[in-house]
């Protein structure tokens, strides 16, 4: 929300990119000292650091008045996303400054998110680079439609006309498959003016409009309020038994008093009672107001519903495609959990497929098994929670959605939904005749997965052997999986890559659910060193039915005990990936169990195994 | 605002007194009607504040009816910390930033509104909507969360907290229009009337209250100023204006030629000053 400057036109929200010296940051500098919007004070500071840190000699280097935190300064680099406000008396702007080196892509991608208009630098000595490709894939993928071409540093090639006019002809080459709707080229110096906001008469051969004037005039079509209504509801505001609204930030369309509405997800339909725009009651509410709505019905709604027009809903699935941006150092890996947040939903989700990873050089797709930093994917997502959404390509802020790192909290990806795989309100899952409950009474048991986690040698195995002895004996319905029936016969296409680890878990996961779903207490024993994947796990199975029990042994003790030779065998550097050796084991933070092998008998930590599931009610006790 | 209070467990208000502050309480009682803001106003009294401006805080409480906490380090006040006897850094860094954590602190607060916006410094430029704080409360501006349309990340540890600036993407000029538009009051400082002065390393002081050392033949010489920030007033700087109007201020401000913290001493300590006091935990 920005205030209420009266200019003609809206605020223009606009991201500059480019390689590392193309000269982004002097081009924002020489805008605002040529449109007089530094003051003294900054300027007197600017000179000051310019003899500092500058690199332009004597002249006042603009680059310094952008880039602002102190380590950049020190690098010459931007390494964050900085924003930049200024208004001339035509228009307002909001300039996000963003960094040209490849690690820092992420912070590009964040800037683009928000933008209308993206200005891709290029220095006329070199031409297009990769990172030129790059950027405009990104801006492209990101839902800019409006680029500006600056071919800066004209005066380097001595305002040469034909440099400038190959390197445009190369770039709308390049740029024809990327959706941009509007391209306009234009040959700049940013150190020295040109074209910046005046026309330069060293360049009497550009008859086109200096930058500034195109940044004015240019309209970015603002479609949102043309397209359906739909209000993710953000917080329920209820005051008092006698109101309940609904409020949130209208990203498209229109709404009226009294206007039909449909709860998305549950297709419940009623009214719009009230609008209210901040403490104004209003007739009418659009794309860009933050409104609370009471309706006419009690329906049930609660935050990350999506309220919609009932003639043009959005799509409701469980299952869709879309391209992601991995922003983690720590890879996608396939399979793992994270948290989406879409609107105001925030639900588990997995990435269940990567069909191929986006080269952003040349948009080829590639084969791929995981996303490091800065890649682009298209994969299959499926979602715990049902999600209302539209295609982003229709509707950027209903089909956009972060994925955050459920350990680390970390934003790990942007993602963009292109289309359902599966709508949630056509499943029909087959009615079990025979309920879970039912198989779990004639077994007279509750069902559990007993998951026994620890480094190799650590003892799971004996002790997940001696529990099934112990529970078989008393008449309790089980079955046991662990490496040697698994990794031979379900798993065996499966290495032991962290990718490969990750779909083994996961498929064992799965087993181990539908037996429970049968009736029966399942032990599992896996070293699982990862706790991401012991959370999907968790996740898969019904409530308080997954017990993480860890078995803990210090690594020197299990290297000593040694049992299948393998450690003395990784340590010589024959096995790779071994865990405990060359690869980490994440200890659990809060196991159901912890069983310390080092201390006590196996024969002593079984039985504790069977006392924790008497305690549950998993079985009687005796 | 209301991704705030859906998502965080206890949040607080920043409630400086100044303009900013102002706008975004008036922001927040929008957001929430019918209801009240669901959350505190916190204020971090240095006890050098103008006398006008605690006046005006207390009023603004009382008139909204809202909660109001006012922290003071009561350590640093014993130890005898003040602008005055200790110097700017040394005063800011102790009743401000650390008095800011301990309130923090105190409540258990998750969450802390701030009226900061990204046009006012560079460092700030750069600083998210929701920006994550770790349980020391500090910032590590090489490590942000990337900000995408506006979903923001809310997610922390038990411990950390969030600091977060509804006001971002404003500027000056737009604060003033919206405080004008919206008829918003604001603290009379900001408004030219004539006041005792003194001037100090090029800056106009006010003498508040007799806590302000005179210089050896020095005497406040009585002109018309304003403020353009409000802070401790030995360190915050006025300027000569004959502004009494909200249109004098903003027609004022389209000609003006110096940035706004221009009059604050704390920023041109050392350069990149307002960078390290953020890391540390200041607003």
């Amino acid at each position: 929300m920005s205030g209420t400057s009266s200019a003609a036109l809206p605020t223009l929200r606009l991201l500059t990119c480019g390689s590392v010296d193309d000269g982004k940051s002097t081009l924002i500098g020489r805008l605002l000292y040529e449109k007089k919007l530094i003051f003294d004070d900054q300027l007197t500071a600017l000179e000051r650091d310019s003899k500092k840190f500058g690199t332009t000699e004597d002249e006042i280097d603009f680059a310094l008045l952008v880039d602002g935190l102190e380590a950049e300064r020190e690098q010459g680099i931007t390494i964050d996303v900085a924003y930049r406000y200024f208004a001339t008396s035509k228009r307002s702007f909001i300039v996000a400054d963003t960094p040209g080196h490849e690690q820092y892509t992420r912070n590009m991608a964040t800037g683009a998110s928000n933008a209308d208009l993206a200005i891709v630098l290029v220095d006329a000595r070199k031409g297009l680079l990769t990172q030129t490709h790059r950027h405009s894939i990104i801006v492209s993928l990101l839902g800019v439609r409006h680029v500006v071409l600056a071919v800066n540093k004209i005066d380097l090639v001595g305002y040469a006309e034909a440099i400038f006019r190959e390197i445009a002809a190369g770039y709308r080459k390049f740029a024809e498959p990327l959706g941009f709707r509007s391209l306009f080229a234009i040959p700049i110096s940013a150190r020295y003016g040109d074209n910046v906001s005046s026309l330069s008469p060293r360049m009497p051969w550009y008859e086109g409009e200096h930058l500034l004037e195109r940044l004015e005039t240019i309209e970015v079509e603002d479609d949102r309020r043309a397209a359906p209504f739909r209000l993710p509801v953000q917080w329920i505001n209820r005051p008092h038994l006698d109101f309940r609204g609904f409020a949130g930030a209208i990203p498209s369309g229109r709404i009226g008093r009294g206007d039909p509405i449909v709860v998305a997800g549950s297709g419940r339909r009623t009214a719009v009672a009230r609008i209210l725009v901040a403490d104004q009651e209003v007739e009418r509410a659009e794309a860009g107001d933050a409104v609370t709505l009471s309706l006419a019905d009690e329906v049930d709604v609660a935050r990350g519903d999506v309220l919609a027009h009932p003639e043009s809903r959005p799509e409701v699935a469980d299952q869709f495609t879309a391209h992601i941006l991995w922003m983690s150092a720590d890879p996608m890996l396939p399979g793992r959990s994270y948290l989406m947040k879409i609107g105001a939903r925030t639900t588990p989700a997995s990435i269940t497929e990567l069909k191929h990873r986006v080269d952003v050089n040349n948009f080829d797709k590639l084969a791929a098994k995981r996303l490091d930093l800065n890649e682009v994917g298209f994969c299959n997502i499926a979602t715990t929670m049902p999600v209302a959404y539209d295609a982003y390509a229709e509707n950027r802020e209903m089909g956009a959605f972060i994925l955050i790192d459920r350990q680390t909290n970390e934003t790990a990806a942007a993602g963009m939904i292109a289309h359902g795989l599966r709508r949630a309100t056509n499943i029909h899952r087959h009615g079990m005749t025979v309920t879970r409950e039912a198989h779990a009474a004639q077994k007279h048991q509750r069902p559990a997965i007993l998951w026994f986690t620890g480094l190799s040698g650590a003892g799971k195995s004996t002790i997940a052997n001696l529990v099934e002895t112990k529970l078989h004996a008393r008449g309790a319905h089980t079955a046991l999986l662990d490496g040697d029936n698994v990794r031979h016969g379900l798993n065996k296409d499966l290495g032991f890559t962290a990718a490969d680890r990750v779909e083994n878990i996961r498929r064992i996961g799965e087993v181990a659910k539908l037996m429970t779903d049968v009736g029966l207490i399942v032990l599992c024993s896996f070293i699982s060193p990862f706790r991401a994947e012991r959370r999907l796990v968790r996740d898969t199975a019904a409530v308080g039915e997954f017990i993480e029990i860890f078995v803990e042994a210090p690594l020197a003790t299990v290297i000593a005990r040694d049992p299948k030779g393998l450690y003395k065998r990784a340590l010589a550097g024959e096995i790779k990936n071994f865990t405990g050796v060359d690869q980490a084991y994440e200890v659990p933070e809060a196991p159901e169990l912890v069983l310390n092998s080092a201390e006590e008998t196996p024969e002593v930590l079984a039985d504790r195994v069977v006392a924790e599931l008497e305690r549950r009610g998993c079985i009687a006790r005796l | 605002m209301r991704e705030v209070v859906a998502e965080m467990r206890n949040p607080v208000m920043l409630y400086s007194i100044g303009k900013d502050s102002s706008v975004m309480l008036h922001v927040a009682m929008k957001a929430f009607h019918p209801a009240k803001p669901p959350f505190p106003l916190l204020h971090v009294d240095t006890t050098w504040k103008f006398r006008e401006m605690i006046a005006f805080r207390d009023e603004t409480a009382r008139r909204l009816g809202l909660k109001l906490i006012v922290h003071v380090n009561k350590d640093g006040l014993k130890r005898g910390v003040s602008p005055i006897a200790s110097g700017s850094q040394v005063h800011t860094q102790v009743m401000k930033t650390e008095a800011l954590r301990q309130a923090l602190d105190m409540g258990r607060f998750d969450a802390a509104f701030g009226g900061a916006r990204r046009d006012e410094e560079k460092s700030r430029a750069k600083e998210r909507i929701f920006s994550h704080r770790s349980v020391a409360h500090a910032w590590d501006p090489r490590n942000q969360r990337p900000e995408l349309w506006r979903l923001f990340n809310t997610r922390i540890r038990e411990g950390e907290s969030m600091r977060v600036f509804p006001l971002s993407n404003w500027t000056e000029l737009d604060v003033w229009e919206y405080v004008q538009a919206e008829r918003i009051p604001v603290v009379p400082l900001y408004f030219s009337k004539v006041r005792p002065v003194v001037e100090r390393s090029g800056a106009l002081i006010m003498v508040d209250d007799d806590r302000l050392p005179l210089n050896p033949g020095e005497t406040p010489r009585m002109l018309r100023v304003r403020f353009r920030t409000l802070g401790c007033y030995p360190l915050t700087g006025a300027i000569e204006s004959g502004a009494e109007t909200l249109d004098d201020i903003i027609a004022e401000m389209r000609a003006a030629t110096t940035s706004e913290r221009q009059g604050r001493l704390i920023d041109t300590d050392e350069s990149a000053s307002m960078e390290k006091k953020k890391r540390e935990g200041y607003f």
